[in-house]
């Protein structure tokens, strides 16, 4: 059993223009094993976001259960810390004080808060804007504040929900190397939300492909990509491309039934 | 990397002059949307003059002037404004303090916000004039009961504005504190708050005008000092002029407190404005 077990999770939403509850997720189940990099894809609106929300403790699911180490999840905790695509920084404190935040909150002292963040912010390269504040960094960079936020306190669990969908592509592919190489150097269990195949099969050990609405488990397939990984196998690799077309086959069919629904 | 962020690069002495030429250039815009007043006081003498006013109703402008003059070297001016200034800082310190905090308190416990806000939307309507023979019933004539009417009109704007700002935080923000674990008073003290400051500046900027026109409304009925009671003596002796330099002095002072309040907000709530 994985850190993080998903058993038969349905969530339905009952909204008022509508008579009937509309169904986010039916019947999903999954295993995330200890260490591994996790990746979800699947089309808009196919309850990707709701899953992640369900481990992340935000949203409790209708039938089933999310189990953490065996436990039940009842609400968010630092654990499972999350990277959001809209970052989620606070405006008012500057690089150094939003990566604080979490320590803080964990009542870290003072002395150790400032030695880990430091640790942290020069991990993603921002130690020469650690003072600045939100607006004034790249949106490229406020993702970066964002990812030392979530591994200071130390989780098991690090989720990302769609956390380069707002970037231009070139920072994206340099942000997922970075991820990339966070993930290989901490060994934490990373869970990544998003509808770039290509990036689920960069950076992911297994890819879970969802169906349209609602979402079901449509395929896990199996990443067997030697790692570390290098950039250059994202254009060159058979392998990789031989995956990517697989997963694309497979979220194409979705993608146009729900086009069609 | 991403790209070096260049804006930050650009000279700081560059940037000073652009900054002192937009300065002179607002100044020199608003001087002259003053062009209108000095035209109005003159047909105002003017009318005096020729006899088309009565003097003793309407005194011309110049001898407002003197009558403020006469009155500031006398040294009463100073020790009436002095009087009412500090009614309203006790006044409105207590509104600030009681307004932020209970506006805090509310947002952070909404079960008990529930219960009290139609209390305060009921009592909030209630002029601040209709309380004054209330004050006068129970704390007499005098600075106490002038106290109360400063603080009853500068709580609600406060409390208000401090209330809405602390209910404002971002959804996003909510997630971001609950998901690393954040306590009660952490949340209170760097997310709620800092949302707040811009919504409590702007409540303590309106609360301080609102305190300012209810220290004139205390002293012309319940005090024996300050700038309201000055021109509520001078009318009981029919000196128009210095009912009318009294009348000078309160917009001079409360345009004074309000120049003060808006160059606090800009200095608080500088992270919001990107340049």
């Amino acid at each position: 059993m994985g850190p993080i077990s998903i058993r038969n999770i349905t969530k339905s939403f009952s909204t008022p223009d509508e008579a009937e509850a509309v169904v986010a997720l039916d019947d999903v189940s999954c295993e995330i094993k200890a260490g591994e990099f996790f990746c979800i894809i699947g089309p808009s609106g196919c309850g990707k976001s709701t899953l992640l929300h369900t481990i992340a403790g935000f949203s409790k699911p209708t039938m089933g259960a999310a189990l953490r180490n065996g436990a039940p999840i009842t609400g968010p905790g630092p654990d499972r810390t999350v990277i959001f695509q809209e970052y989620g920084l606070f405006p008012w404190m500057t690089v150094h004080q939003n990566v604080e935040f979490g320590l803080q909150a964990k009542g870290v002292g003072k002395a150790e808060r400032k030695e880990i963040v430091d640790g942290f912010i020069d991990l993603v390269s921002l130690t020469r804007f650690a003072s600045r504040y939100p607006h004034e960094i790249s949106g490229g960079m406020k993702q970066r504040v964002s990812i030392a936020r979530a591994l200071a306190p130390d989780p098991d669990v690090v989720l990302m929900d769609e956390p380069f969908a707002a970037l231009d592509s070139l920072t994206r592919d340099l942000l997922q190397e970075e991820i990339l190489r966070i993930w290989e150097r901490t060994g934490k269990t990373f869970v990544l939300i998003t509808h770039n195949i290509e990036e689920a099969v960069f950076l992911g050990d297994r890819v879970m492909v969802m169906t349209a609405r609602p979402g079901r488990v449509k395929a896990v397939v199996d990443v067997d990509l030697p790692r570390p990984r290098d950039p250059s196998i994202r254009a060159h690799d058979l392998r990789f491309l031989e995956i990517k077309n697989e997963l694309s086959h497979l979220l194409r069919a979705e993608v146009v039934r729900a086009a069609a629904a | 990397m991403a790209a070096p962020d260049t804006r930050a690069v650009r000279s700081a002495g560059a940037q000073a002059r652009t900054r002192a030429f937009r300065f002179l250039k607002g100044a020199a815009a608003r001087l002259r949307h003053l062009v209108l007043i000095p035209i109005l006081l003159l047909l105002w003498e003017g009318a005096v003059r020729s006899g088309l006013a009565n003097p003793n109703i309407f005194p011309p402008p110049t001898a407002v002037f003197k009558a403020t003059v006469d009155l500031a070297e006398a040294g009463l001016l100073w020790a009436d404004i002095r009087a009412s200034v500090l009614r309203v800082a006790v006044g409105f310190g207590l509104a600030a303090v009681t307004g932020i905090s209970l506006g805090l308190l509310l947002a952070m416990n909404r079960k008990v916000a529930a219960y009290m806000l139609p209390l305060v939307e009921i009592l909030r309507p209630i002029s601040v004039i209709a309380w004054i023979p209330l004050a006068i019933l129970w704390f007499g004539l005098g600075d106490h009961s002038a106290w109360f009417i400063i603080f009853i009109g500068g709580f609600f704007p406060i409390f208000t504005n401090a209330y809405t700002g602390a209910c404002s935080v971002a959804p996003i923000h909510v997630q971001v504190s609950q998901c690393f674990g954040a306590g009660r008073w952490l949340f209170l003290t760097r997310v709620m708050l800092p949302t707040a400051v811009p919504y409590i500046v702007t409540g303590l900027r309106v609360g301080l005008g609102v305190a300012w026109t209810c220290v004139i409304a205390a002293e012309l009925i319940a005090a024996t000092s300050g700038l309201g009671y000055m021109i509520q003596l001078a009318r009981s002796m029919v000196e128009t002029e210095k009912v009318m330099s009294g009348m000078i002095v309160i917009g001079a002072v409360g345009f004074l407190m309000n120049s003060l309040m808006l160059w606090l907000e800009h200095a608080l709530v500088g992270w919001k404005t990107p340049n």
